[in-house]
């Protein structure tokens, strides 16, 4: 990006200060420019192409053409709209006020930092003075159980047993049982990345979800994603009953435009954000600020 | 698709096609415009023309001369792997350890994560199933010390290559990108004229922050190459293209599973005929 909107749209509206009317050329400049912002942000070109249909109505209100600075107002419309849609003013806090022990599991993508975050989050929930354990369901990514063992022995957390040649269901159903035995409240389980074309690794999570039904089903996500994570994001809440979303890599210079794809097609909540490779990473997840970021503010 | 006027909704429909493969918006604007003028100079009659003209424009921003990879060039030939966290660095050094151990090769990894929580078993693993040795330090080592560690050895075994495996890193830590400047200096301080070749490996799944990750990188350490992973899931990695166009790094290969045969080399017209199928 070479101008900010700010910027852009300034321009848009000089030309129109000389003609004193708002017509629908300006307006057409105005979505042009937010839907470049948008599409250069990696939100997906369908979802952006909804997101103008939702706001070119409200960016063309006299509201706007009266004001002083209208390019400052189309911009506050476009953020609040952008915040609203990804869930300003919705409870995002991870549901955990059952009977223990309680299950979290976590999915998605290779290499999108499940398996950091699950050290992260056993690090907040002891914190919240929970009693966590650490579950390593990856038996395919060499060494997965023991980088989640490596964690826990950072952290002081208690990781399971699990062996490589154990099925996924098998060792989240002991784990559950023991922990239930050893007075842990939160189990958190580590799923192997997986593509979500990939029907046979799929069906082995929704094994897992029927045998020790998670109180929360997390779909980890990079924030560095592109266009397909609407495709990503659609397929696994379609074939898993998600309940949030966790944005990782946020402590990169990506715009983050996935967070909206994904908030759109799952209407799942982000719950919390990744901010950096140390256990201490992980933050709460605020709307406005992620729809700051999206527009390049 | 059967249909023979060129309007504006073909256009968008091949906007969508791009954009939906994170080309960008730079280089798809550009691709359109193209299209657009020659449309308006009566050079395309058919959609099938158009779509025939876009391939052919693609393949050729893909396909422009570089620098080879050949690993007979230097003895031993030094490869380092570096990208930001999660891309499949690990990955691709096992299998490229692999394929080269089958040509014969005398082949030594360098366990140059040391940070990321059992990295160093994780590649100790991929040498084994690539049958080939791995050094490494413990955790918390400098990597530098590894790098010096892994060219001396690679000297005295008398290998032909040495892959040195790096710690995931976001092109915005200044401090992390200094590691690896420091770690290519060690390299070519032991072996002179290493690393012969850094490679930069892209998810294809990432959007266009994989632009900036280019640029930054090759700023800091002068790519050689790319290498990019995941295309066996239903992301295209489009921004390679934009990549080509703006700083003449080559694609090397295509990771396309985790297995230790998922990897081909980079054909163009194979990649731009698949960005068209939907
Ligand atoms: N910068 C940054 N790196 C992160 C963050 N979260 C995870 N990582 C890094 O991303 C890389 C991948 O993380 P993992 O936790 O191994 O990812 P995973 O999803 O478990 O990977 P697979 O099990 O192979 O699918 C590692 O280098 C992590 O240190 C984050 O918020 N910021
Ligand atoms: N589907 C698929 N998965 C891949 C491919 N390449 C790597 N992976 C997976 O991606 C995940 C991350 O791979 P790694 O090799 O650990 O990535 P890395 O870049 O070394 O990660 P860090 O060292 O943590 O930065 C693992 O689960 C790999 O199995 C590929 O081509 N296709
Ligand atoms: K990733
Ligand atoms: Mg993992
Ligand atoms: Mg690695």
């Amino acid at each position: 990006m070479f101008d900010t909107l700010s910027d852009k749209l300034d321009s848009v509206f000089k030309k129109l200060r000389g003609h004193g009317r708002l017509t629908e050329q300006h307006i057409k400049e105005t979505m042009r420019e937010i839907r470049l912002v948008l599409l250069e942000a990696d939100v997906n070109f369908r979802v952006v192409k909804s997101f103008i249909a939702k706001v070119s109505e409200r960016a063309a209100s006299q509201e706007i053409l009266k004001s002083l600075t209208p390019a400052q107002q189309v911009i506050k419309v476009v953020r609040e709209e952008l915040s609203r849609l990804m869930g300003e003013g919705e409870d995002n806090t991870l549901n955990l006020s059952v009977k223990p022990p309680v299950p979290i599991m976590l999915c998605g993508l290779q290499g999108a930092g499940k398996t950091t975050t699950c050290g992260k989050l056993a690090l907040k929930l002891r914190r919240e003075k929970r009693n966590p354990m650490l579950v390593p369901a990856d038996v395919y990514r060499p060494a997965a159980i023991a980088q989640l063992k490596t964690l826990g022995r950072q952290l002081d957390v208690e990781v399971f047993d699990s062996q490589a040649g154990q099925d996924p269901v098998d060792i989240c159903d002991q784990a559950l049982r023991y922990a239930e035995l050893n007075g842990f409240d939160t189990i958190i389980l580590d799923t192997a990345g997986r593509l979500h074309v990939d029907t046979e690794l799929m069906g082995e999570l929704q094994r897992i979800v029927n045998k020790v039904q998670p109180q929360e089903i997390l779909f980890v996500a990079d924030a560095m994603t592109g266009q397909d994570a609407v495709t990503v994001a659609a397929s696994f809440d379609e074939q898993l009953p998600l309940t949030g979303v966790i944005l990782t890599k946020l402590d990169g210079d990506a715009r983050g435009g996935a967070a909206l794809s994904i908030r759109e097609v799952t209407g799942k909540p982000i719950k919390l954000v990744g901010m950096g490779e140390k256990l201490d990473a992980l933050e709460q997840f605020y709307p406005d600020r992620m729809a700051q970021r999206i527009l390049g503010m | 698709r059967g249909r023979t006027a060129i309007d504006a909704d073909l256009i968008e429909e091949l906007e969508e096609i791009l954009i939906t493969a994170d080309l960008g918006m730079q280089t798809t604007q550009q691709l359109i415009d193209s299209l657009e003028s020659s449309r308006t100079k009566g050079e395309l009659a058919s959609s099938e023309q158009v779509r025939q003209l876009l391939m052919e424009e693609l393949t050729k921003i893909l396909s422009f001369d570089s620098k080879p990879l050949d690993v007979t060039s230097a003895s031993p030939f030094v490869i380092m792997v570096i990208g930001v966290n999660g891309v499949g660095k690990t990955t691709t050094i096992g299998k490229l350890a692999n394929q080269f151990a089958l040509q014969g090769k005398k082949v030594i990894l360098g366990a140059g994560d040391t940070f990321r929580a059992a990295a160093a078993e994780q590649l100790q693993v991929w040498g084994e199933r690539a049958d080939v040795e791995v050094i490494s330090h413990t955790e918390g080592a400098d990597p530098s010390a590894v790098a010096f560690d892994a060219a001396k050895a690679a000297v005295a075994r008398k290998a032909d290559i040495l892959l040195l495996d790096t710690a995931g890193r976001l092109h915005t830590k200044v401090n992390l990108m200094a590691e690896l400047k420091k770690m290519r200096r060690v390299l070519d301080r032991e072996i002179p004229g290493a690393p012969h070749e850094v490679l930069l490996v892209l998810d294809a799944t990432t959007g266009q922050n994989a632009l900036t990750q280019a640029k930054l990188f090759n700023e800091a350490v002068d790519l050689d190459g790319i290498v990019l992973t995941k295309l066996d899931g239903t992301a295209k990695g489009g921004i390679v293209v934009a990549i080509a166009a703006e700083l003449q790094v080559p694609v090397r290969f295509v990771g396309i599973g985790e297995q230790l045969d998922d990897l081909r080399p980079f054909d163009a017209e194979m990649f731009v005929s698949v960005l068209f199928d939907r």
